[in-house]
């Protein structure tokens, strides 16, 4: 099954005529990804790698009825573009751009709450369902059809940790990076529940790091509502308190949100931890090849 | 972005929070004149007394003379000359100290009781979030060790602000009663108009102080500035104070490397922050330490390369580099090309760990072992390649 997107999802692109919209464009259908038309106000008419490109995202889902949308479009300019695809009622929205406001993405989270529109990103590669569906900017190659989630918040070591996943002979569901700024549409908590519900999904890798509560809360819904294996990476354990490291997300705050203490909760809820980022593809291979059991029962349950 | 002191307070006096007479003073005679001028708004009282407070980006500076009281123009700016063009060590600043370029010369007041107000976002809920303690001038992180309870949280609703029955709360935590109560709501309002209007990521006032003479005030400002919303504001931009910023990291940060300096000598070279930070982590797991953190960028290009090398080996501390990149939609065989360029530019003599995975890594691999140079290492696996750089690292 895979969840959110698969070989019938109908993708257009907002920002399709900018420079990353249009090189993402070409490796999204390079992937056999059905991208349908493209948004680009004044573009309207042209087209980019055989796209259509339209002015507005209401006309685009009415002449291509589209389903899902992924923005390029300028960090300025990505409030208006995601209100709009809110707007054309767009059940999946993409946020590629990188540097929105925090506030934009709150007004954001408030607009589409009780709707049933879901934001993956803002600041993330995307998601794939290997071999049917790429909205993003991952490698695809690098992915294999399979029963292995991946949920992450990084980019480049996700991708590190689906090339090991593949190396390892295991094929993933459906992997998601979650993006790394304050404020994203969707967290952990929000998608688990989807895999625990998916039935191609078998056990979900969890990529976490230091900084905000994302882990924690997983840990929370992991150990009420999972019955599948969960193990998860939470990289920078090296991190100086009070350093940024790169994202927004990535800072230590006083006494919460270390990699240690993320580890210990995400354990004592029955994850599986992985010490090393290099380790990821061998503990999966390592549990599935084991008869033991490979999540350790939770006091809860 | 963090604000000064004195820049913080600027902003609260345009959202109606209220502030201790004050001005910004960047020289002694400065320092005396704001000394005269202030005395003069507080109502020329023989008693006046003022605060000379040090403008740096760290708190803890009234342990180390950075806020001291004076009750002449001439102490003013004894204590200006004192402060300014020097480093100040706080517990917050590390070993180096930051620089003192100005101070905020105000009204000293004796506080009756202190509070902790702010304002921050709840990233979980995505909404706005304001703390407030009646354990103020203190370390809130203490508190919230010590006693969780003994902060309250208020959710911001983006339309309609903060309830009343919230501000009440507060005004109650800081157990304030009568017309003390709309006073407290007037500023938690104010504080609220602060952070929309100036898109802040954190607004801290501590304490919040409520005097002798019965007027509530904001003794002390702290302004964090959301970086990505800085486009909308020009003018704060403007107010970005780069001597406060580590040399490395704001050299690095202008061409779009993120930089972060540790302690360790091996320097890393990496795509992407989370892999970054994965590669400290496996270098420390290997028995190393990392010198830094780096993120190059999502576009490294040959230039980018070697502006990361050149940022790195700025620390003499170095003895080995591991360069740990997964190609994307960035190609290995670009990243080959850039390093061997870079590296031949830079003279770069300390050992190279290359590990590189992802697209066209064969033809990068294959590129790096035909230059044939002694100093640059390629390792298939990233396991093998901090074993590696940990081992030459510790060899030197």
């Amino acid at each position: 099954m895979s969840i959110l997107v698969n070989k019938n999802t109908r993708v257009i692109v907002q920002g399709i005529t900018g420079q990353a919209g249009a090189f993402h464009t070409e490796k999204m259908l390079e992937y056999k990804t059905q991208v349908v038309g493209g948004v680009t106000p004044g573009k309207g008419g042209s087209a980019v790698h055989g796209v259509p490109v339209f002015n507005t995202v209401q006309e685009a889902v009415k002449a291509t009825g589209a389903n899902a949308t992924v923005v390029f479009v300028p960090a300025q300019f990505a409030y208006s573009a995601v209100l709009e695809a809110v707007d054309a009622k767009l059940p999946l929205i993409v946020i590629i751009t990188e540097g929105i406001p925090t506030l934009d993405m709150v007004r954001i989270r408030r607009r589409i709450a009780r709707t049933p529109t879901r934001i993956i990103g803002p600041n993330c590669p995307g998601l794939i369902t290997p071999g049917e569906c790429k909205i993003g900017i991952m490698p695809g190659y690098i992915h294999k059809p399979g029963s292995i989630a991946v949920l992450s918040r990084s980019g480049t070591l996700t991708y590190d940790a689906v090339y090991q996943l593949t190396q390892a002979g295991f094929g993933q569901s459906t992997c998601i990076g979650i993006g790394g700024d304050p404020v994203i549409g969707s967290g952990f908590v929000d998608l688990l529940g989807l895999f625990q519900e998916d039935t191609q999904t078998e056990a979900i890798v969890l990529i976490g790091e230091i900084g905000g509560t994302e882990e924690e809360e997983a840990a929370a819904f992991i150990r009420a509502r999972m019955t599948k294996p969960v193990f998860a990476f939470v990289a920078g354990k090296m991190a100086p308190k009070e350093k940024r490291m790169g994202h927004a997300g990535a800072i230590v705050a006083g006494g919460k949100g270390t990699a240690a203490e993320k580890c210990a909760i995400l354990q004592a809820a029955g994850v599986t931890i992985i010490e090393s980022p290099a380790a990821i593809g061998q503990a999966v291979k390592a549990a599935f090849s084991s008869k033991r059991p490979i999540r350790a029962p939770s006091g809860s349950r | 972005m963090k604000l000064h002191e004195y820049q913080a307070k600027q902003l609260f006096a345009a959202a109606g929070i209220p502030i201790p007479p004050g001005l910004n003073a960047r020289t002694p005679e400065e320092a005396a004149g704001a000394f005269e001028t202030v005395k003069r708004q507080c109502g020329n009282s023989p008693s006046f007394v003022a605060n000379v407070k040090a403008q740096l980006h760290a708190g803890g500076r009234s342990k180390v003379g950075g806020v001291v009281a004076v009750r002449s123009p001439q102490e003013a700016a004894e204590h200006a000359k004192r402060l300014i063009g020097h480093q100040l060590v706080t517990k917050q600043t590390g070993p180096e100290g930051l620089p003192v370029t100005s101070v905020l010369v105000d009204e000293r007041s004796t506080l009756a009781v202190e509070w902790y107000l702010a304002l921050t976002i709840d990233r979980f809920h995505a909404e706005p979030v304001v703390l407030a303690s009646r354990q103020g001038g203190m370390d809130i992180e203490e508190v919230a060790e010590a006693d969780p309870s003994a902060i309250i949280r208020e959710p911001v609703d983006l339309e309609r602000g903060i309830s009343d029955a919230g501000c009440a709360r507060i005004a109650g935590t800081f157990g304030c009663t009568g017309g003390e109560v709309g006073v407290v709501t007037q500023i938690v309002r104010a504080t609220w108009k602060a952070f929309e209007a100036n898109d802040a990521s954190l607004i801290e006032i501590n304490p919040l102080g409520r005097l002798k003479d019965g007027r509530i005030l904001a003794v002390d400002a702290k302004v964090t500035l959301d970086d990505n919303a800085l486009f909308r504001h020009p003018d704060l931009a403007a107010w970005r104070d780069e001597c406060q910023e580590h040399p490395l990291e704001l050299k690095a940060s202008r061409i779009g490397i993120s930089y972060v300096g540790l302690d360790g000598n091996i320097g890393c070279l990496v795509n992407g922050a989370g892999l970054a930070m994965a590669t400290n982590d496996i270098i420390k797991l290997s028995g190393g330490t990392p010198a830094n953190f780096l993120d190059v960028g999502g576009g490294a290009n040959v230039e980018q390369v070697a502006n990361a090398f050149s940022i790195i080996l700025s620390d003499a501390r170095v003895k080995a580099i591991l360069v740990n990149i997964f190609g994307g939609i960035m190609r290995c065989d670009w990243i080959a090309e850039g390093l061997l360029n870079a590296t031949q530019r830079l003279e770069v003599t300390v050992p190279i760990v290359v590990r590189l995975q992802g697209t066209n890594v064969e033809q990068g691999r294959r590129l790096l072992g035909d230059a044939k140079r002694l100093n640059l290492i390629s390792v298939d696996e990233l396991a093998d390649a901090a074993k590696k750089v940990v081992e030459l690292a510790g060899a030197r």
